[in-house]
């Protein structure tokens, strides 16, 4: 799996260590440390589309990363609409690609 | 509902909003400092250089330090802090919607002051969407404080201090910057900035701008067009460049939803990122008890953000009896003085001159309307 993590920094020094949990991204399980928001997560895992628009089928990312865009929002743990750059990681998250507003199982459902 | 009430409620822990809850803290009053985030610091801690002004403005001191400082200070206050609470709408009496997690608090204030901050413009053009296209400060969210990165390869759009600073910062977390791309005749941020990426071989391209952004399903590659004197792309000057990453540094603007709600008046300033709520030299708005400070007043920098917080607790805590007249003015004239040094030279002069027409704006209105606000 791919791992976008820095872990040297001229300025900033080493990452500080943390503790590493998994969560799961569409049912696969990807590395994650404590303390750091979901969308962290999933970039260093090189995830990039976390949910689709309902009417273009368009694949949206990160933008803001601050909470305000809500690009990011992922059904999390059966909860949609939750902003994945600003909620923290968990042990044992379900995370799903939101397509309008429901996963993408749903989605295909109705 | 929970009912709470405070002094001060200071909505935004950011640069201002900290700056803020220290001074009138410190003064005596009762302050509420209410965020949305799970952590107070706003976006200093994404902000790894050193900043610009004198000793006084903390110059050379970088960003994540000066938070760092300042949670250390608001720690030694009396004031209450309410984390992961978004404060949603300001009502009537001073009245301020919270929600912390499923919780909902009325907080009435006496005085409040709004810090809400600014968020990154966006500029559409085809395939602007795609995963990969971000801001530029989204981009140093992730390098800087989540110690992630974006991509390998990255092409910048804008070349004010935050695409020059973040720029350099990308490479400093060990990204490749392709170019960065300016549709001005001339580079918008700092020359010293802008020699630092030069200096590491990252070709400025001025007169340019992006046509578009192709790629399946994510970024994959950047279509670059130089402009003719009219900003229209000129034929035959595209060219492709490959990069998996493309960030916008195309401005910031005022978050002013909460002044909007409060019944503030505002006033049109470009050069501060659009619409500002009017204030006077106190940091008061329109409506008497409601102060604003940061970058909802105006799209400046940390610094400057400081110091309109400063401003605005004493103000706030002056009016409410914490400090004698005849201080608090002199108090509040220091403040006025370091932040008009910060607005001097090629750069500052144009907000200086932005900031003095917002204050005016408030001065006319207020004599239109018969009425005067009480600092």
């Amino acid at each position: 799996m791919e791992d976008n993590r820095i872990l040297h920094h001229p300025i900033l020094g080493d990452v500080p260590e943390r503790k590493q949990i998994t969560i799961y991204f569409e049912g696969e399980p990807v590395k994650a440390y404590e303390g750091e928001p979901i969308a962290a997560a999933l970039m260093a895992a090189g995830i990039k589309a976390f949910r689709k628009t309902v009417n273009l089928d368009e694949p949206r990312g990160i933008f803001c990363a601050i909470g305000r865009c809500t690009d990011c929002m992922m059904v999390v743990n059966g909860i949609p609409n939750v902003r994945t750059c600003v909620t923290f990681v968990e042990d044992g998250m379900q995370l799903q690609r939101q397509y309008g507003f429901s996963a993408a199982k749903e989605a295909e459902d109705r | 509902m929970k009912k709470m009430v405070t002094e001060i409620a200071i909505i935004g822990a950011g640069p201002a909003g900290l700056c803020a809850a220290i001074e009138a803290s410190r003064l005596g009053a009762h302050v509420t400092l209410i965020d949305e985030n799970a952590f107070p610091g706003g976006q200093l801690f994404k902000q790894i250089h050193k900043f610009f002004g004198s000793r006084e403005h903390m110059a050379g001191t970088r960003g994540y330090e000066i938070g760092q400082m300042l949670l250390k200070e608001l720690e030694s206050t009396d004031a209450d802090v309410m984390l992961g609470s978004v404060a949603y709408g300001i009502f009537d009496n001073n009245e301020i919607g919270i929600m912390r997690g499923t919780e909902h608090i009325a907080l009435k204030a006496d005085k409040i002051i709004i810090a809400a901050g600014g968020k990154e413009n966006y500029m559409p053009f085809p395939g602007s969407t795609l995963p990969g296209v971000m801001g530029a400060g989204a981009a140093q969210t992730m390098i800087n404080v989540n110690r992630v990165l974006p991509g390998k390869n990255v092409l910048m759009l804008g070349s004010g201090n935050v695409g020059l600073i973040v720029s350099y910062q990308l490479m400093q977390a060990g990204a490749n910057v392709k170019a960065l791309v300016e549709a001005a005749p001339n580079i918008g941020g700092y020359g010293v900035h802008a020699g630092k990426i030069r200096r590491a071989g990252v070709p400025i391209l001025v007169g340019h701008t992006i046509t578009e952004v192709y790629g399946d399903g994510h970024v994959e590659g950047a279509v670059i067009a130089a402009l003719d004197e009219k900003w229209n792309p000129i034929p035959g000057s595209e060219r492709a460049v490959a990069v998996d990453t493309v960030c916008l540094a195309v401005g910031l603007n005022p978050m002013t939803e909460l002044a909007w709600m409060a019944g503030c008046e505002f006033t049109f300033i470009p050069a501060l990122g659009g619409h500002v709520p009017m204030h006077n030299e106190n940091m008061e708005t329109t409506k008497q008890g409601i102060y604003v400070a940061g970058d909802i007043t105006g799209v400046e920098e940390a610094s400057s953000a400081m110091e309109e917080g400063k401003l605005a607790g004493i103000a706030a805590a002056a009016a409410l009896g914490h400090l004698d007249a005849i201080t608090a003015e002199g108090r509040k004239q220091e403040v006025r003085d370091r932040v008009n040094a910060l607005r001097t030279g090629l750069f500052g002069e144009r907000r200086r001159m932005a900031k003095e027409t917002q204050v005016r704006a408030m001065q006319e209105y207020m004599e239109t309307r018969g009425e005067r606000i009480d600092g």
